[in-house]
């Protein structure tokens, strides 16, 4: 239990999204413009990430890997599929993009209003296929740590996207020299955010 | 309908007429290197700009890679363009683009295994990189197979460019070196010179894009934001 909840902070401070490794960065400079706008975005990230990771997770260990397919058949052990995973891995979540809209829709319509539509910007979103790579590459050992695994990053994105955004609306209010209003501003915010992270780096977990 | 015929027709007559490197064609490759560059303009492509350029040699090969991918999704795109439904064009988009990531992939791992392994998501990751999905809804859906390869190259160039720039400030002033060779002479390291560790970090990446956007603005007032 205790390894999960390392796991779920670790994505949140240490290994962070945005901070650590830019992912979704595309979205977070955009969508960040007004704090509103950043809690919808980052709900459906950590939405999206909470789902996707466990169910590539699954896919990873039961049909890509080397020997997933022991399952199958004896003679299908041998099988190594892994150089299919990105292609695997982006259909999965563009397919499961679109059925969690579709039951969104259906059984929480409210929800729907808020994260509508920033639902299908996520299936491009770096930071979800980042985080199934991510899953990939460092072999987590149960579904349990992968959902923790993706609740934990997606919960660190939401994080950085509403303190960007709070920020962006302070900064209306400031004389930002002119050619570094807008994106270049917030990208020198987000790097000094950055470093403030980096405080965290040290903590083993 | 009877509009449409007339406008295929006379793009019909009007297309031998245009020269293969016509001043429109000359300008999808010009543009994007400063007016509208992908990543201090368009917001196109920022996750890899910023993770892989601590050192020059990943930041060649990245954008190589992302060459590579453009052109041939841009190319294959554009002539598929009349026959995808405009539905399920995102997931058609997703699946070429994947496929020709993995040959990348593939390549990399073959070739320079220890560049793949510097890597590692991120040439996955060159998926999602909004550069190319971007550059595919935006131009390849709805121009010719020639005009969208000029455009591919254009906006490869544009990232390259800005990728390269920063890895060199950063493997400059980080460790000392460029591509590998030292140039920070041995002498100046007895003189109590020290490389900046912080330029090697994440986050000074940014701050790096940053005062790069904030020079070319600088220079290019066209391009200032209203706050």
């Amino acid at each position: 239990m205790l390894e999960l909840v390392n796991i779920f902070v670790k994505g949140i401070f240490i290994e962070n999204m945005i901070f650590a490794y830019f992912l979704g960065m595309c979205s977070y400079l955009a969508v960040s413009k007004t704090v509103k706008t950043g809690v919808g975005l980052g709900a459906a990230v950590i939405f999206v990430l909470g789902i996707t990771v466990p169910v590539n997770y699954l896919i990873e260990n039961y049909v890509l890997k080397e020997g997933a397919l022991f399952w199958l058949d004896d003679s299908f052990a041998s099988i190594d599929l892994s150089f299919l995973s990105f292609i695997m891995f982006i259909a999965v979540i563009a397919s499961i993009v679109q059925l969690v809209e579709m039951a969104v829709e259906k059984f929480a319509p409210a929800l729907y209003g808020a994260l509508g539509i920033f639902l299908p910007l996520i299936a491009v979103n770096c930071s979800i296929l980042g985080g199934a790579l991510f899953m990939q590459e460092r072999q987590y050992s149960s579904i349990a740590e992968a959902t923790s695994f993706g609740l934990g990053s997606g919960v660190g994105w939401f994080l950085a996207i509403v303190a960007i955004a709070a920020i962006r609306e302070k900064i209306k209010y400031s004389n930002v020299p002119p050619a570094l209003r807008g994106l270049g501003i917030t990208f020198i915010i987000t790097g000094l955010m950055g470093v403030a992270f980096m405080a965290f780096m040290g903590i083993e977990l | 309908m009877s509009t449409e015929v007339k406008e295929a027709s006379a793009a019909a007559v009007k297309e031998p007429s245009e020269p293969l490197f016509s001043k429109k064609n000359r300008l999808l490759l010009t543009d994007p290197l400063n007016d509208s560059n992908p990543i201090t303009v368009q917001v196109l492509g920022i996750c890899s700009a910023l993770a892989i350029t601590v050192q020059v040699k990943q930041a060649v090969v990245m954008s190589l890679s992302v060459l590579a991918v453009m052109i041939g999704g841009n190319l294959i795109i554009s002539l598929l363009r009349n026959i995808i439904p405009s539905r399920i064009r995102i997931i058609v988009q997703l699946v070429v683009v994947a496929s020709l990531v993995i040959l990348v992939d593939q390549v990399l791992k073959a070739y320079v295994y220890d560049v793949s392994k510097a890597l590692s998501v991120f040439v996955g990751l060159i998926i999602t990189n909004c550069i190319i999905m971007g550059r595919l809804e935006a131009f390849a859906l709805a121009n010719k197979p020639w005009p969208s390869v000029l455009d591919a190259i254009g906006n490869a160039a544009g990232y390259a460019w800005i990728l390269i720039a920063v890895a060199v400030v950063r493997e400059l002033l980080g460790s000392g070196t460029l591509l590998g060779f030292k140039l920070i002479p041995d002498a100046f390291f007895e003189f109590g010179y020290m490389n900046n560790n912080m330029m090697i970090l994440p986050p000074m990446a940014l701050i790096t894009v940053g005062i790069i956007i904030w020079i070319q603005r600088s220079k290019n007032t066209a391009l200032i934001e209203e706050n």
